[in-house]
C-alpha cells in the first residue's frame, strides 16, 4: 500500500511538472516573436514556391512537354487543369473561409496586376496601385506599407509575380481580355498582395 | 355615490389587470409552447418560405438571432445551390479587406441583405428585396471594360440570357462563342442517363449485406403473414427494379426506431424509408417546395396550400415520395408527367400535352424512340444532373429539388435545354413569356443580345491577335 502511495505521489509530481512545463511552453509559443513583415515574407515564400511548382511541374510539364492535357480557364467545361492563377485564387478563397473559424489567424492575400485579364484583379486601393507600380519598376524589391480599409489598419506587403514558364507568357499574351500582349519570360506580370491586420 | 364610483373604478382596474395577465400568459404560451407562432409574424412570407411559416426556428434559430445566425439558417438549406454550378460572388470575395468599400452599399456577405423576408411590398421576382439596379454599385464602369455594354440600361443586367448574381459564370463569353451558330435543334437530342443502378456497388451506405443484388421471385417476398400483398400490388412489385435488384418487402416496410429492440412494420412507409437507399434524392426533395416541410419536421405539404394554380380536386393530396411515385409500382414515367399534371393547373402545364415535347415523350415511352429522347415535365424541372455524392464522387441523378432549376429560368439552360437545342434558340425561348405559356409550341419571337455581343467580342479579340502577328 505504501509503495502504491509513493508511486501515486511520484506520478502526481511528475504530472504537475509536466503540466507546468507545458503551460510555460504554451505561453512561450503564444509570445509574438516575429514581425508582421517577417510573417508576410514567410507566407509569400510558401505561396510563391507552391505556385512555381504547380506552374512548372504540373501545368508546363503536362501541357507543353508531355502534351497529355490542356489547362483552361474554363477547366470544368473543358475537363482541363486549372490555370496557375486560378489555383492561387482558390487557395486564397479556402484560406479566407478557414480563417473565419480561427480567431487568432487573420490574414488575406490576392493576386493582382496592372494588366489584369479579369478587371476585378486590377489594383483598387492607393497602396495597391503604388505597390504594383513599385515592384514592376524595381525588379527584385518588395513593397511594404500601412493602410486603413473599412476602418481597420493593415500591414500590406506586395511581392512581384513573374512569368516563370512559357505558358504564363503565351497564355496572357493571347487571352482575348488582356490589356497587354508583349510579356516576355521573366517579366513582372503582377503582384501578390498580403494583408495582416495591425489592430489585433 | 363616491363609494359606488370607487367600486366601479376598482372593478374596471381588476378587469384590466386580469386582461393584461391573460394577454401575457397567452403570448408567453404562444412564444414558448404553442406550435403555431404566426401571431408574432411581422408580415407574410415569400412564396419560397410560406410552407414552413409555422416553424419560426427554421430561420430564427434563437430569439436574439443576429446576422450570422440568420446566415447559417440560409446556407443550411441553400448553401449547396450557391456552390454549384457556379458562384461568382462567394462570401470570401467580400471578406477580403480590399473589397470593404463595396460592403458600404450592400453587405453582400449576408443573404438577408438582398433577400429580406416578411416584406411582400418590396419583394421582386426570385425573392429579391434590393432595387433592381444593385449591380451598378460595383460595376458602373463596365462600359470601360466591355465597350459592347456601353449605354446599357441599369435594369438590363439580369435579363434572360445575360447575368445572374449567383451563377454569373454559367454564361461566360467563351461558352457563348463555343455555341455560336448552332441550329435550333441539335443533330443529337438525348438527355443523360441516370446512374443509380450502375454504381450501386460503390454506394457505401447501401445495405447490400441484407439485400444482395439479385432478381427476387414471388417466393422470396419476406412480408409477414399478416401483411400479404394484394395480387395487384404484389405483381407491381415483381415488375419493378426493386424486385429486380433484391429490394425485398422488409427493406421499405420494416424499420427499427432508435433505442427500440425490435423492428416494426409500417403499412405505409414514409420518406425516411425511401431515404435508406435514395438518401440524396430525398434530401434534394426536402430542399424544394414539394418537400421542404418535411425538412423541418412538419407534416407533408398539401396541394391546397400552394400559391400557384392547382387543380381543386387535388387539393387534399399530400406531398411525399408516394404522391408522385405510387407505392409498389414506382413508375418513373408516371412520376415524370401524369403525377405533375394531376395537380398543376397553370397555362404552361395545361399546354404540355399539345407540345412537341410531349409528342417526343409519347414516342419514348411507347418504345418507338430511344430512351432519353422524350421530354417530360421532369426532363426540365427535375433534370438529370451530375451531382456530387461526396467530395470525391459524383453520379448522374434526378434532382428532386425542382426549385434549383428555376427562378431564374436560365438555370435550366445547361441542365436541360442544351442537351437538344442550340444555345441561341434556348436563350430566346426562355425569354419569351408567350412561348413559355404555350409550352414551347412554336418558335421564339424574342431575340436576346447575348450571342451577338459575344460574337462581336470574339471578332474584336481575333482582329487584335492578327494585328500583332502582322507587326
Amino acid at each position: 500500500m505504501k509503495h502504491f502511495n509513493k508511486a501515486l505521489i511520484g506520478v502526481s509530481i511528475a504530472a504537475s511538472i509536466a503540466g507546468i512545463s507545458t503551460a510555460i511552453a504554451s505561453e512561450e509559443f503564444d509570445k509574438p516573436t516575429i514581425s508582421a513583415k517577417t510573417m508576410a515574407d514567410a507566407l509569400h515564400l510558401v505561396m510563391d514556391s507552391d505556385r512555381t511548382i504547380y506552374t512548372r511541374k504540373i501545368v508546363n510539364r503536362l501541357v507543353k512537354k508531355e502534351k497529355v492535357i490542356k489547362a483552361s480557364e474554363h477547366f470544368e467545361d473543358d475537363k482541363a487543369l486549372v490555370l496557375p492563377a486560378q489555383m492561387f485564387r482558390f487557395g486564397s478563397e479556402l484560406v479566407a473561409k478557414r480563417a473565419e473559424k480561427l480567431p487568432d489567424v487573420n490574414f488575406s492575400y490576392s493576386l493582382q496586376s496592372l494588366w489584369p485579364i479579369n478587371k476585378q484583379n486590377a489594383p483598387k486601393t492607393d497602396i495597391e496601385k503604388a505597390g504594383l507600380k513599385f515592384i514592376a519598376e524595381n525588379k527584385g524589391k518588395n513593397y511594404y506599407a500601412k493602410e486603413t480599409l473599412g476602418g481597420k489598419t493593415y500591414f500590406t506587403a506586395i511581392y512581384a509575380d513573374t512569368g516563370v514558364a512559357p505558358v504564363c507568357v503565351s497564355c496572357h499574351n493571347k487571352h482575348k481580355d488582356t490589356p497587354k500582349r508583349d510579356f516576355k519570360l521573366g517579366d513582372v506580370m503582377g503582384g501578390v498582395v498580403i494583408r495582416i491586420p495591425m489592430d489585433g | 355615490m363616491l363609494n359606488r364610483e370607487k367600486r366601479q373604478r376598482s372593478r374596471l382596474l381588476w378587469i384590466w389587470v386580469l386582461f393584461i395577465i391573460g394577454l401575457i400568459v397567452w403570448l408567453s404560451y404562444s412564444m414558448f409552447e404553442a406550435k403555431d407562432k404566426t401571431i408574432f409574424m411581422p408580415g407574410p412570407l415569400t412564396a419560397g418560405h410560406h410552407q414552413i411559416g409555422l416553424v419560426c426556428s427554421a430561420c430564427h434559430k434563437d430569439p436574439l438571432s443576429d446576422g450570422e445566425v440568420f446566415q447559417k439558417a440560409c446556407t443550411n438549406c441553400h448553401g449547396d445551390d450557391r456552390k454549384k454550378p457556379f458562384d461568382s460572388h462567394p462570401r470570401t470575395k467580400f471578406t477580403d479587406p480590399r473589397n470593404a468599400d463595396t460592403l458600404e452599399n450592400i453587405n453582400a456577405q449576408q443573404c438577408i441583405s438582398c433577400h429580406t423576408e416578411h416584406q411582400p411590398d418590396m419583394t421582386n421576382a426570385n425573392g429579391l428585396t434590393q432595387p433592381v439596379d444593385f449591380c451598378v454599385h460595383c460595376h458602373s464602369d463596365i462600359g470601360d471594360d466591355r465597350p459592347s455594354h456601353k449605354g446599357m440600361e441599369f435594369n438590363t443586367c439580369n435579363s434572360s440570357g445575360c447575368h445572374n448574381f449567383h451563377n454569373n459564370r454559367s454564361l461566360y463569353t467563351d461558352f457563348l462563342v463555343k455555341h455560336l451558330n448552332e441550329p435550333d435543334l441539335l443533330s443529337k437530342q438525348l438527355l443523360p442517363e441516370r446512374e443509380f443502378s450502375k454504381i450501386l456497388e460503390e454506394l457505401t451506405d447501401y445495405p447490400v449485406d441484407r439485400y444482395p443484388f439479385k432478381q427476387l421471385s414471388d417466393k422470396d417476398a419476406d412480408a409477414t403473414e399478416n401483411h400479404q400483398l394484394e395480387t395487384r400490388e404484389f405483381k407491381s412489385w415483381l415488375d419493378t427494379a426493386h424486385a429486380g435488384s433484391g429490394v425485398n418487402c422488409s427493406a421499405c416496410h420494416e424499420s427499427k426506431q432508435p433505442g427500440a429492440e425490435r423492428v416494426t412494420w409500417a403499412d405505409k412507409p414514409d420518406h425516411t424509408a425511401c431515404a435508406r437507399c435514395h438518401n440524396l434524392e430525398v434530401e434534394r426533395f426536402k430542399r424544394g417546395k414539394h418537400g421542404m416541410r418535411l425538412a423541418v419536421d412538419l407534416p407533408p405539404m398539401k396541394v391546397i396550400d400552394a400559391r400557384q394554380p392547382m387543380k381543386k380536386e387535388a387539393g387534399h393530396k399530400q406531398l411525399d415520395c408516394n404522391s408522385c411515385h405510387s407505392a409498389h409500382r414506382f413508375d418513373v414515367s408516371e412520376a415524370a408527367v401524369e403525377s405533375c399534371l394531376g395537380c398543376h393547373d397553370d397555362k404552361h402545364s395545361l399546354a404540355y400535352k399539345e407540345s412537341p415535347h410531349y409528342t417526343l415523350w409519347q414516342k419514348e415511352i411507347s418504345g418507338d424512340a430511344l430512351a432519353g429522347s422524350g421530354v417530360s415535365c421532369a426532363s426540365c424541372h427535375m433534370p438529370r444532373i451530375n451531382y456530387d455524392v461526396s467530395e470525391w464522387m459524383s453520379r448522374t441523378m434526378v434532382d428532386h429539388n425542382q426549385n434549383a432549376n428555376l427562378s431564374p429560368n436560365e438555370k435550366m439552360i445547361r441542365s436541360s435545354c442544351i442537351h437538344c437545342h442550340g444555345l441561341g434558340f434556348t436563350l430566346n425561348a426562355l425569354a419569351d413569356k408567350k412561348l413559355i405559356d404555350n409550352n414551347f409550341n412554336g418558335k421564339p419571337s424574342v431575340e436576346v443580345e447575348s450571342m451577338s455581343l459575344a460574337e462581336e467580342d470574339h471578332k474584336r479579340a481575333q482582329q487584335e491577335l492578327l494585328e500583332i502577328q502582322d507587326n
